[in-house]
């Protein structure tokens, strides 16, 4: 089965074609937000973080800024710094460059004297590979070089009966037509270890999986901190979730049945084919910015309680198995799956349909996040700010 | 007419497709069997709802799987939520 999307000098394919506005910090996002609302074709990363970081949050910044400028969806990217933050445009190009050799400039504020003349030179830069990225022709691609990225976000009972299951058909489809599908949320993890591990295929794999649930909890434990006291979350037991095995078990269904080849680390770059595992938080900003950086072109979001949530590089397909949320927030959520709950669908057609809404919005319809242009971005941190 | 969902034959829960008042019959459905019992409290919809006596300290069972411990003795057809399960015994 192909699709059609924009080929990258580096071999990958995107199905959308963003030029990238990277601020490198905090203090330079304004920055780049002023340069990217004067280019048509641009987005910009609301980055909150990049200063003040312990060394191993230093290095998951790299690593999840460089794979979003490497992101496919993404022609070519600006970066944008201030001057004294932790996270150096020269370090960050460096490791762009290692991951993909798409197009890529920088500019720092200081040096050039302020924010006017930097918005000077970062709009050249954006309006020469907006122009550029515009003149690329789409073509065809195999599916197996798509990666979609699952998230499960606002979870209620719903979401384990009927949003998860048709999600994990479509994660299904896909694996079985060669591509790649993620599944993330390490918190969302706990309780199922005996259904996943055996889905791995060796025991490195099965063992990778273990030790990133057992010290995801243990990690909260040594701060002497309780990762149960956010998660389930007020709305989630609210919507009637318990505990957080049960929302995991409910949880790990948008990954339906395939086995598991690998797990990455946040934001890792995503290298192997079929059912795939993220090291990510149950925070569902954070763990699709993750997924993005990891590679991923699309994500499908399945919600009971309802999110407006988007990403600006990738569309966000949103599904719900709470009728009551499809029709109060129907201008947020892509795909109603509560007919399973009401009788009216199987899993199966809901899965079938739900992919062929996929299909579209891989060949360029916009998700009802991306028509709205939202741009959510979160970062994962293992220590606070220095 | 059918008001819960029963997931797994294990199962010691329900989920309620519809909520329930008191002294209501909830209707279900599992492995071919039919199940009826008297709701004990109200149950908002989604929420779940015990298919079977539990003992306090006893394990909860949805998806065929352990998603707790009950906190106290719990009848069937009483809602089945925070106040009465956790995931560590306290």
């Amino acid at each position: 089965m192909n699709f059609m999307g924009y080929r990258r000098d580096d071999g990958k394919i995107g199905i959308r074609n963003h030029v990238l506005i990277l601020p490198c910090s905090l203090c330079a996002s304004e920055t780049a937000r002023f340069i990217s609302s004067q280019v048509a074709g641009t987005v910009y990363i609301p980055n909150q973080g990049g200063c003040a970081l312990s060394a191993a949050d230093l290095e998951m910044t790299y690593r999840v800024l460089s794979g979003m400028a490497a992101n496919p969806n993404v022609y070519g990217t600006v970066v944008v710094a201030n001057t004294c933050e932790n996270v150096k445009p020269d370090e960050l190009i460096k490791r762009i460059e290692e991951k993909t050799n798409k197009p890529v400039k920088s500019v720092v504020i200081r040096d050039v004297g302020g924010t006017i003349k930097a918005a000077e030179i970062g709009v050249k830069y954006a309006i020469e590979m907006s122009r550029e990225a515009s003149a690329l022709k789409k073509e065809e691609a195999d599916i197996s070089e798509l990666i979609l990225a699952t998230e499960c976000g606002g979870s209620d009972p719903t979401s384990g009966l009927a949003a998860n299951p048709t999600l994990g058909e479509v994660s299904d489809k896909i694996v079985s037509l060669g591509g790649t599908s993620i599944l993330s949320e390490t918190s969302e993890l706990v309780g199922t270890e005996d259904i996943l591990a055996p889905r791995c295929v060796n025991e490195e794999v099965s063992k990778k999986l273990l030790d990133i649930i057992k010290n995801n909890e243990e990690y909260f434990e040594k701060l002497g901190e309780s990762l149960r006291d956010g998660n389930p979350s007020a709305g989630n037991k609210e919507g009637g979730l318990t505990t957080l095995e049960e929302k995991s078990l409910g949880c790990i269904h948008k990954a339906g049945y395939s086995p598991i080849t690998e797990v990455y680390d946040y934001g890792e770059m995503i290298d192997k084919k079929g059912l795939v595992v993220m090291d990510t938080p149950g925070q569902d900003i954070a763990s699709v910015a993750a997924m993005v950086a990891g590679g991923a072109q699309v994500v499908i979001f399945t919600t009971g309680r309802g999110t407006p949530t988007g990403n600006g590089i990738v569309p966000v397909i949103k599904i719900t198995g709470n009728s009551e949320t499809a029709s109060l927030m129907a201008d947020n959520i892509d795909f109603d799956a509560s007919g399973i709950i009401s009788g009216e669908k199987t899993i199966e057609e809901n899965g079938k349909e739900l992919f062929e809404l996929l299909m579209n919005v891989v060949n360029g319809q916009k998700s009802k996040a991306e028509a709205l242009g939202f741009n959510d971005m979160s970062m994962a941190r293992k220590c606070n700010f220095c | 007419m059918y008001n819960c969902v029963i997931i797994n034959k294990k199962d010691s829960v329900a989920t309620m497709t519809y909520p329930v008042k008191v002294g209501e019959y909830i209707n279900g459905n599992v492995d071919k069997k039919a199940l009826c019992l008297k709701a004990l409290s109200d149950i908002p919809i989604y929420h779940k709802v015990a298919l079977v006596d539990i003992k306090k300290g006893e394990i909860i069972y949805k998806y065929g799987c352990k998603i707790g411990y009950a906190l106290s003795d719990i009848k069937a057809g009483e809602h089945v939520h925070t106040f009465n399960l956790d995931s560590r015994m306290i």
